[in-house]
């Protein structure tokens, strides 16, 4: 009861929204990169908001199912295939046992999340079964998948009610530029004015140094009053260390705990997923917002979802189109037949 | 509110509270003890806390407690009389097999200080050193206090794999390395414990706020340890003493 990994991929890892409460020892949060993608997978199969799901990066891996299942793709587009067949995303898919899932490399976005219904069936390490690499903790043996691992389910497939609604408009992740919005702080004021107005004035190129744990950007000089050194502190998710080379890094999800540069702003929740789903070479501009206006924006993403939820939870308007429905059955019959 | 604590934003989901802009164990102890007291009012929506030598910063979820009203709520902790919550200093005592295999160093370190041996493992060994912070590794402690007489410089070509326990010395730092990791400190000994652990219910061993002790042992006590460790039957000597 699982899937068999056939291929790997670049990278893919097992991952929640993270690993907290252990910072102060320094184990780092790890989790989702695009934590929206990650919730829309796992709400649209109505599993728990945490649940964990894969994440798949640049390069798609190739999984054999050992038994059946529901799932949902969302994030980029790798053009997914279902024994060579297009498969939709953004909607909930029925799986059968001996069923390939084949990702390709990424068209749209750089980041894809699969959840299932069935659960992965991971430990929980300290509260968490996202991996950290690093520590070689968690996930699925604390590291990447490779090439006949096999990852089982930890409940049979569940019922879904109203699956022919289990579907949302895709997001659009074929921009090639991105305005971050940042909350300045808490080291701004260690930046000349010239230097702030570098950084929210001017656009920056996302380099080939682009991991789980950070993105380099390149772009203009932004000036300090007396260089960039701070007694090391924690670092938050999204947030812009300025190192003595004057570019900015946005520190991500398997950022370290702790670090000495100084912190020039932070990005807001709501906009990482914007940035993690850039490609090298790709823009980003920054603006300054207030904590209290990004706060206002997460708060109304939490809303979105919360209608999303509802959506998926109506009778299907194709219920009405007899035609619509007779197609949708007849896919589901030629599974369950196999 | 304590004179010259700042509460900073770093983002809508974090706050940094600055308690200081230099290393000191008083504004470490300050740290600790403020720690201890959010704990116990429990502000709901903290999902973490990272404390560093100066700076404590604070993960929350804005879905459950909105900036404004965290603030608050931190401003009033911050006023709170924190000092008297410190009163006793937690020693942990950490074994350490010095020199030969376990600790390649030791000789160079011994030299490059003008002393025997040891000379080096009586002055490592004789004095507690303050956890000031945890970070860079799971575990990695960053212990202030080292006798300056024993200050050494990285090696020149960092060696690419460090086994986990050693305990070496970086410049003007002391630590344990909590797992196999790259690393350019000068490596003086080995401890048979595990300072980090993610199959342990307790994962890692030390705090900060805590100190270090650092024993001598020979290696017949450190195979004697090892085992224990290996079975988690091991716990290391811990001392609570009073502070002035």
């Amino acid at each position: 009861m699982g899937f068999r990994v056939l291929k790997p991929g670049m990278l893919t890892t097992v991952q929640d929204l993270g690993r907290y409460g252990y910072q102060s020892q320094g184990i780092s949060v790890s989790g989702v990169m695009d934590v929206r993608s990650f919730k829309i997978a796992n709400l649209l199969i109505d599993n728990p908001e945490n649940e964990a799901c894969l994440e798949i990066t640049l390069i798609g891996p190739t999984l054999e199912f050992t038994s059946a299942t529901i799932i949902a793709i969302t994030g980029g587009d790798f053009s997914p295939t279902i024994n060579g067949k297009p498969a939709p995303m953004y909607t909930a898919i029925y799986m059968n046992k001996g069923d390939i899932l084949k990702f390709a490399s990424a068209r749209t976005g750089s980041r894809c999340y699969v959840a299932f219904s069935s659960y992965l069936d991971i430990p929980v390490v300290m509260g968490s079964r996202c991996t950290n690499m690093k520590s070689i903790t968690g996930g699925f043996k604390g590291r990447k998948l490779q090439a006949d691992d096999y990852i089982g389910f930890r409940i049979k497939r569940r019922y879904l009610p109203f699956f022919l609604s289990r579907t949302l408009p895709p997001e659009d992740f074929t921009k090639e530029f991105a305005e971050l919005r940042v909350i300045m702080g808490p080291q701004s004021d260690m930046f000349t004015k010239q230097g702030i107005d570098t950084f929210l004035g001017e656009e920056f190129t996302v380099t080939s140094e682009f991991d789980r744990m950070g993105c380099r950007l390149d772009g203009p000089f932004i000036s300090t009053k007396n260089g960039s050194d701070i007694i090391s502190d924690g670092i938050a998710f999204g947030a812009v260390q300025v190192p003595a080379h004057g570019k900015p890094i946005i520190m991500l999800a398997d950022r370290q705990t702790t670090g000495g540069y100084a912190k020039i702003a932070t990005v807001a929740s709501v906009d990482i997923p914007k940035l993690v789903q850039r490609k090298t070479d790709h823009k980003i501009r920054f603006r300054a917002i207030t904590v209290e206006e990004a706060q206002k924006l997460y708060l109304s993403e939490l809303e979105e979802l919360g209608g999303m939820r509802k959506i998926i939870h109506q009778p299907c308007k194709e219920v009405l189109d007899c035609r619509l429905v007779a197609k949708r059955l007849t896919t589901l019959f030629v599974k369950e037949e196999e | 509110m304590m004179p010259n604590i700042k509460i900073l934003t770093e983002g809508d989901s974090s706050i940094l509270i600055v308690f200081g802009n230099e290393v000191s164990p008083e504004i470490n102890r300050r740290i600790s003890a403020t720690i201890e007291l959010l704990k116990n009012q429990h502000i709901e929506g903290v999902i973490d806390m990272i404390p560093s030598y100066c700076a404590l910063l604070i993960n929350y979820k804005p879905e459950i407690t909105p900036y404004a009203v965290m603030r608050k709520r931190l401003e009033s902790i911050l006023a709170m009389d924190v000092k008297s919550s410190v009163s006793s200093k937690h020693v942990v005592e950490i074994p350490v097999c010095y020199g030969g295999e376990y600790g390649p160093d030791l000789q160079h370190i011994a030299d490059h200080a003008g002393l025997t041996p040891e000379e080096v493992i009586k002055i490592h060994s004789s004095r507690d050193y303050l956890i000031y912070m945890i970070g860079f590794l799971p575990g990695f402690c960053y212990l202030g206090g080292l006798d300056e007489r024993i200050h050494t410089p990285r090696l020149a070509n960092p060696r690419l794999r460090i086994r986990e326990g050693s305990v070496g010395i970086g410049g003007s730092a002391t630590g344990i390395y909590p797992m196999d990791s790259p690393g350019g400190w000068q490596l003086m000994g080995l401890t048979p414990v595990k300072t980090f652990d993610a199959s342990r219910e307790v994962p890692i061993l030390l705090q900060a706020g805590w100190y270090v002790r650092f024993v001598p042992i020979d290696e017949q006590e450190f195979e004697r340890i090892r085992e224990l460790v290996a079975k988690g039957e091991y716990e290391c000597v811990v001392h609570d003493e009073e502070v002035e």
